[in-house]
């Protein structure tokens, strides 16, 4: 491995809620898909084809041009054994890797424990978003979570303190409040560590919009912004290696096809946008993209929606990704189904197994709690 | 005169029943004693807390506004200016039990009747709070009971009830959730008169009884033509329904508890403080009054000082009651219910059904530094009218050494307790200033100055972020 090689950047991408598998790659030559979905089966003209048997949600033009690109993996079938339809459950084990308890720690977090042991850059897994996602959480290991870039750092404009050398008087006390001292329990332990990484963290943070500048024109909703600040941080030079942000909500028990449209639109142009400003500033080639969802949808529309299934699809982005399909698409046949969900069968350890090995170069078995199947992916 | 020990403790009931209280409520409520301030929590009266007419008429944008900020703010408004702290607590614990979202519902208007409701009828008993839930027309919506039909039954009401809303996983079979739906199908929303010409109505629950599932069913070992009532009457009569109300019932005003999720594997911190309220629940048959007075009289609620991490509203509320600036109609709520929101607890529109993780999980460096600033920026200007009282407070203590001064700060401001780390890093700052004096006009001005930075500093500690 060359020194000059850029680290490598891994952006996660959360669909919450539980993204309907069978409308977002539609199989449109399956009869069963028509019969399943008298209601929510999409119009075929307007599909976006881009197998003999498989298209894309109308919405999702953007993704298919990254995939006519050759810089998206399909990952079908993913999930995990006796899958839990609980929303918060099954969030929960995607975060932890921990279906037969509830876990503490996130898999990311271990991620970043292992890029960075020491934890000397807080800024190695950033999340964008309003709180920190299970997924990076791990005692003592800095994570940084903003809301909002613009404005993110301690103690500013309290006119009581004031700025220049009072302010910095006060943050040096600030850093002495908040060091660690012995007894007084994991809450103020973890407290004290989270202040001093919000320092030093806040002032390095803060440059990144300064310096940015790019002629793509982000749009206007939720997952349009965290992107463009992703983007705005990973040009910035800063060391991170873990972006986190989230969308939805996915949870489309009534009323989907509005609403799904709606999600994908927003979905499909942000992270077409993203790329597209990373091509810009030649920094694409060392991100790559990992979306996914707590679960697939019921196979049986239940009217103007469906309700929580089990197996789903995930997707890998970026010019490091071998393109194309993996694993196969679960059968819809009535016998094969479980108590009418699509049965996964891929375990998504594998899929998180591939990105912290074969991109991150992380022993993965500790990440994920075991060996499981990695794909090629990457 | 109260002693110390007593004003630490009517402050510690104020900052969990309600959203804290200033140093002269404190001495009233200390005059009266610790069981009637807690009788007096307990039994409020009959209106809504505030002055209505005040209310709409400073803000009559606020009357069915349609945006979601505006439900907000009229909300942090109630929170800060109440008369009967207990009731608005109330509404807050069971907005964040019965998690209902703007995300889906998108219709702020009928969020806010929710929270109504919970105000109102938040001191009654379980089983009336969970029919009025299922009856409730944002609820209907949030979870889809509108789209659970005689044959087609969508189970998303059926399932939350049980999980998130008085059992707990583990504690029935996906069977029972199915049979449950049933029993909720023909619960739905009544169709509204046409908007035009007097605007628009609010929703409406109706039972359809041609789309209800009058055949037998079998829940929780029960068989019968069950419907909605007779599946909540079950249920609350389960023992896992006590244990898991008491759990949320101590995880809001007593101490941090970890996850819900986590609830059916990890036990309870104390769970002989469990056992004492799930006691009381079967005693009184869900009388939440009754769980309360258990609750704030025990020893394990007496002994749970600062062991609880502020929400994000009540760290917001509780700081500008203390700062006494929006004590009345004015500008600026709209901000409070913004700062809510960026400290992540955007009110109506929890994460997810599942609602706000709470405790250490309020707090990430991003919303740290949101609290600190916030909570630093208000307590520290001394021109706002409970800043003014601190610092009065302060001038009739006299002069003070440096250990004096920040052993005042501190009582005036909560009392708030830091370890003894953090007392000692406020002490050698304070030291650099020498004593603290009032005797000259200028040095009173230092004086006041000091305690304004002093009191943001307070406001900074990890302490702080306790109540």
């Amino acid at each position: 491995m060359a020194s000059t090689r850029k680290d490598p950047v891994l952006v996660v991408l959360q669909l919450s809620g539980a993204n309907d598998y069978l409308n977002t790659v539609v199989p449109f030559t399956n009869p069963l898909y028509w019969e399943n979905r008298p209601n929510l089966g999409l119009p075929e003209n307007q599909l976006i084809k881009f197998t003999d048997d498989l298209a894309f949600h109308p919405t999702m033009g953007p993704v298919k041009e990254l995939w006519d690109d050759g810089q998206m993996a399909i990952i079908h079938g993913i999930g995990y054994e006796n899958s839990s339809r609980s929303h918060f459950r099954s969030m929960d084990i995607w975060h932890t890797c921990e279906p037969d308890k509830v876990g503490t720690e996130g898999w990311l977090g271990r991620v970043i424990r292992d890029l960075d042991p020491t934890g000397d850059n807080v800024l190695k897994g950033v999340n964008f978003g309003q709180g920190l996602p299970r997924a990076m959480a791990l005692r003592g290991v800095p994570v940084t979570s903003v809301s909002d870039l613009a404005s993110y750092g301690v103690l500013t404009d309290i006119p009581a303190i004031g700025g220049g050398d009072d302010r910095e008087q006060m943050l040096e006390l600030f850093s002495r409040v908040y060091s660690p001292a012995i007894g007084t329990g994991t809450v103020m332990d973890y407290l004290g560590q989270t202040g001093r990484d919000a320092l030093k963290g806040a002032d390095i943070i803060k440059a990144a919009p300064e310096q940015y500048s790019s002629t793509i024109e982000y749009a206007d909703n939720p997952i349009a912004k965290s992107l463009k600040s992703v983007a705005q941080v990973h040009l910035a030079n800063l060391g991170t290696q873990i972006f986190y942000t989230q969308y939805g909500s996915f949870d489309t028990h009534f009323n989907q096809l509005p609403a799904h449209a709606k999600l994908w639109t927003d979905v499909s142009g942000a992270v077409n946008d993203f790329f597209a400003d990373l091509r810009e500033h030649d920094a694409a080639d060392n991100v790559v993209m990992l979306v996914f969802t707590e679960f697939g949808r019921r196979v049986q529309d239940n009217g103007t929606g469906c309700d929580h299934g089990r197996g789903g699809v995930a997707f890998a982005l970026g010019d490091a990704v071998n393109p194309g399909m993996y694993g196969e698409y679960p059968s819809m046949k009535a016998e094969d189904l479980f108590e009418g969900d699509m049965v996964p069968s891929y375990d998504f350890r594998g899929f998180y197994s591939t990105f912290a090995e074969r991109w991150l170069g992380l022993d993965a078995k500790p990440i994920v709690g075991g060996e499981y199947e990695q794909l090629h992916f990457l | 005169m109260p002693s110390q020990e007593d004003f630490a403790l009517m402050a510690h009931l104020m900052r969990r029943a309600g959203f804290g209280a200033s140093r002269a409520e404190l001495e009233e409520r200390c005059a009266r004693g610790y069981e009637a301030t807690v009788e007096e929590l307990l039994n409020p009266g009959g209106d809504s807390g505030i002055d209505e007419d005040d209310l709409y008429r400073y803000f009559p944008q606020f009357e069915s506004s349609l945006a979601p900020v505006a439900a907000q703010t009229e909300w942090v408004y109630r929170m800060v200016n109440t008369q009967w702290p207990l009731k608005e607590k109330m509404a807050l614990f069971w907005h964040q039990l019965f998690a209902t979202g703007n995300s889906k519902v998108d219709n702020p208007p009928e969020l806010l009747a929710q929270i109504g409701m919970f105000r109102e009828e938040g001191l009654t008993n379980f089983p009336n709070l969970l029919v009025r839930l299922a009856q409730n027309p944002a609820m209907i919506y949030w979870l889809d009971n509108n789209g659970n039909h005689y044959g087609s039954i969508n189970e998303n009401w059926g399932r939350e009830l049980l999980e998130l809303f008085s059992m707990g996983v583990g504690h029935y079979s996906e069977e029972d959730i199915k049979e449950a739906s049933r029993a909720f199908t023909g619960w739905t929303l009544g169709a509204k008169p046409p908007r035009q010409p007097v605007g628009r109505f609010y929703w409406n629950f109706e039972f359809k009884p041609e789309d209800h599932d009058y055949g037998e069913k079998e829940f929780l070992g029960h068989t019968g033509n069950f419907d909605g009532d007779d599946i909540i009457d079950i249920i609350v009569k389960q023992e896992d329904t006590a244990r898991f109300l008491a759990r949320h019932l101590y995880n809001f005003f007593v101490a941090d508890e970890p996850q819900v999720p986590a609830w059916n594997i990890t036990p309870p911190n104390d769970p002989s403080a469990i056992d004492t309220l799930v006691k009381a629940y079967m005693d009184s048959d869900a009388d939440i009054k009754s769980i309360l007075r258990t609750l704030f009289n025990s020893d394990f609620f007496k002994d749970a000082r600062y062991q609880h991490v502020k929400s994000p509203a009540e760290l917001v509320v509780s700081t500008v009651r203390m700062a006494g600036n929006y004590n009345q109609p004015r500008t600026g709520f709209t901000l409070l219910a913004f700062e809510c929101g960026w400290q992540g607890q955007e009110l109506m529109n929890p994460p997810s059904v599942e609602s706000w993780h709470t405790g250490s999980e309020w707090i990430d460096g991003g919303a740290l530094v949101r609290r600190v600033n916030f909570a630093a920026k208000l307590l520290s200007d001394t021109s706002l009218p409970g800043v003014k009282s601190i610092v009065a407070g302060l001038k009739e203590r006299g002069n003070l050494s440096p250990a004096e001064f920040i052993r005042a700060c501190l009582d005036l401001v909560g009392p708030v307790e830091v370890d003894e780390g953090t007392f000692d890093q406020l002490l050698n700052h304070a030291r650099e200033g020498g004593d603290v004096s009032w005797d000259t006009e200028e040095g009173a001005a230092e004086s006041e100055k000091r305690t304004g930075v002093m009191l943001a500093m307070i406001a900074a500690t990890r302490e702080f972020q306790f109540a």
